[in-house]
């Protein structure tokens, strides 16, 4: 499904490196988690991965089933079926979660060829996955992300998800300010979207999240490489130790 | 021999091409006018309140040719059920025109009642106006007051049914009109005045408000869609007790475009909004002169304007609040923003506090800015395409400004405006 291959990358702005050699094969159908001290460059790959201004390729490719993912527009990749829940939702004034919602479905099945969904076909499905996630009416109703919670903020990402049914998902430190309850809810919401044809790439600092959402393949990332993959042991390893000792051993 | 003034000269050449009407109640109010714009004078470029926005055109005798747009979208506030009447190039148009029959509000035409000797109009008429002079003069309204040839006086007795529609059609390319306005609103009554259109080549429009206590009056404002077109426009409004006055105006395109909008809080706990929404691109100007004096207890004011400007275009907005000593409690809140779609736009801002009260709450604040990039990444990476995802957050600045109307339906029909210029672009 995501095949990564020796990718450098750079920040536009100023001359420094931030992943000097990524490789990483995701085969559909897995979980796959990145774990990694802060300035690992985890969250730049997922950036890089959903094509972000600001960073610039100085070597190697990535692809989503053989297309070339660095050569598409932000919204091409979408199209294709990439997804990033982000780390730090944005909010957008003005903007109705609802419209937002709808305009990203139509417009993603628009680039696919595909026919827009019927407003009553959108409404009972949108109603659908909102109460899986214990999202209100009143929070499809409000502009994007204003006002949410951290916790809100996170399950309207995994509603986003749950809507545009994307074929590789990556989710940047999702449980960040989440509290165990919300943690919780937000791993079922990924577990339910859990499927042959889909994968997820799931990047956290602790192993907790990795309780709820079990991975299959657990990859180490520091100082812009993935310097170790395991099993979900690997997790545990992280969690009970701490980073040193893997960065040690590699060193 | 003495030097010309320029300001005089400029005043006299204008005034060369107009004839004061004579005869009926009127006539004093317009002879007054007409004696403060000699002494004030038409604006220069050098006058301070017409620093950003240059008054030339609007100097000239005859007004500059505007080409006629023909509007594909249909007439603005069609859908709703109202008293239209209609303006061709300052024209009344009878047979455009609904029957001005509708309880709860009694509608005149200027034109049809200035023989008369007396009319309750004359106690307004001019009077709003001429005490909006100080402390900045305006004199295309001393101009208008003097020379209007015709206009609408609107007296609110109940909560009518429906809005009152003033529909200006521009239908020659040279057409110069000056309508001026009246409306009064008695207590507790309760009206929504609609305006729509450009009017003509060259528009000179003044409306005076009066509020009594309780009374409510919406006015909702937009200039059509013509690009030629010049205007400068006069709202007047002084109000009462526990009264509401709620002003929005749309203005889509237009070569210039100069709205003032002067009001006196004269009575405790009245409430005074006005916003405004402009789109322009290329040769587009568009200047919001706003001035609102507090001068009672426990009053409320909110200014809410948005541009959005793009190859060249430019906004103006001069917004003042005005404090009178004993004008407790007050809250004042004034906000204008510009959006700006590449680097060749421009918007000058000028916001104003005067406060000699003590116990008052008044903010304002002025941005100008780009589209947000984290919010165009944010969409584009949920498959929104860059053009798409562009409008999107073009249209939900503007509706900050929109969502100050009240009434749903009107304002659905603002957004639906503001999409087909977008989809245009």
């Amino acid at each position: 499904m995501l095949n990564i291959n020796n990718l450098h990358v750079e920040l536009e702005e100023e001359d420094k490196k931030i992943l000097k050699g990524v490789d990483l094969t995701i085969k559909a159908g897995t979980v796959h988690a990145i774990m990694g001290p802060n300035g690992s460059g985890k969250s730049t790959l997922s950036y890089v991965l959903s094509g972000k201004d600001g960073y610039d390729v100085t070597e190697g490719a990535a692809t989503l089933d053989g297309l070339d993912l660095l050569d598409m527009e932000p919204e091409e990749r979408a199209a294709a079926g990439l997804f990033l829940a982000f780390q730090y939702p944005v909010e957008i004034p003005g903007v109705g979660n609802m419209t937002f919602l709808r305009t990203a479905v139509n417009a993603q099945r628009k680039a696919r060829g595909e026919d827009e969904m019927s407003a009553a076909d959108f409404l009972k499905l949108v109603r659908a996955r909102a109460k899986e996630l214990k999202i209100d009416a009143d929070m499809l109703k409000r502009p994007v992300n204003v006002g949410f919670s951290g916790g809100e903020k996170k399950r309207n990402e995994i509603l986003q998800m749950a809507m545009l049914e994307p074929k590789m998902c990556i989710l940047d430190e999702t449980d960040s300010g989440l509290d165990v309850d919300a943690m919780k809810l937000v791993a079922q919401g990924v577990n339910a979207l859990r499927a042959e044809g889909r994968s997820f790439l799931v990047i956290t600092h602790y192993q907790r999240l990795l309780d709820h959402i079990k991975p299959d393949v657990v990859h180490i990332m520091a100082d812009g490489k993935i310097i170790k993959s395991g099993g979900p042991d690997l997790a545990l390893e992280v969690e009970n130790n701490g980073y040193e000792d893997i960065l040690a051993e590699v060193a | 021999m003495a030097l010309a003034n320029p300001k005089q000269s400029a005043t006299e050449a204008r005034l060369t091409a107009l004839t004061l009407p004579s005869g009926g109640w009127s006539e004093p109010a317009r002879q007054d006018a007409l004696l403060r714009l000699q002494a004030m004078g038409l604006p220069q470029r050098r006058d301070e309140y017409w620093k950003f926005t240059r008054p030339d055109t609007l100097l000239d005798s005859q007004a500059p040719t505007a080409a006629v747009f023909v509007n594909d979208d249909g007439r603005m506030f069609e859908a709703y059920d109202q008293i239209n009447i209609v303006f061709v190039d300052g024209v009344f148009d009878a047979d455009a025109s609904d029957e001005l029959v509708l309880e709860g509000v009694h509608v005149e035409r200027l034109a049809d009642i200035a023989d008369k000797d007396i009319h309750w109009a004359k106690d307004l008429y001019g009077t709003l106006e001429s005490k909006g002079q100080t402390p900045v003069e305006r004199p295309f309204a001393a101009l208008n007051t003097a020379f209007a040839s015709d206009g609408v006086v609107i007296h609110v007795t109940g909560k009518p049914s429906k809005p009152v529609c003033l529909t200006y059609i521009h239908n020659s390319e040279v057409s110069d009109a000056i309508l001026h306005n009246v409306v009064r609103v008695d207590e507790g009554a309760e009206l929504t005045l609609l305006e729509n259109g450009p009017a003509a080549a060259r528009f000179n429009n003044v409306t005076e408000i009066d509020i009594a206590d309780g009374g409510t009056l919406h006015f909702i404002r937009a200039h059509g869609r013509d690009h030629e077109r010049r205007a400068v426009t006069h709202m007047f409004a002084r109000l009462g007790e526990k009264s509401t006055f709620k002003a929005f105006t749309l203005t889509v395109n237009g070569v210039l475009t100069r709205n003032e909008c002067v009001i006196e809080l004269a009575g405790n706990d009245a409430f005074a909004h006005v916003a405004g929404a402009c789109v322009g691109d290329g040769d587009f100007h568009h200047d919001d002169t706003v001035f609102i004096t507090h001068d009672a207890l426990n009053c409320e004011s909110r200014q809410v304007f948005k541009k959005v400007l793009r190859n060249g275009a430019t906004g103006v907005f001069q917004g003042k609040i005005l404090v009178k000593a004993g004008a407790q409690k007050t809250d004042g809140y004034q906000i204008s923003q510009a959006l700006l779609l590449d680097g060749d736009s421009q918007f000058l801002a000028k916001p104003e506090l005067e406060i000699y009260a003590d116990d008052v709450i008044c903010s304002h604040g002025s941005t100008t800015g780009a589209i947000d990039e984290e919010a165009l990444y944010y969409l584009r990476s949920r498959g929104v395409p860059k053009s798409a995802a562009t409008d999107l957050l073009t249209l939900a600045f503007l509706i900050e400004a929109v969502e100050e109307i009240d009434d749903k339906v009107i304002a659905d029909t603002i957004v639906s405006r503001l999409e087909s210029w977008l989809a245009r672009r």
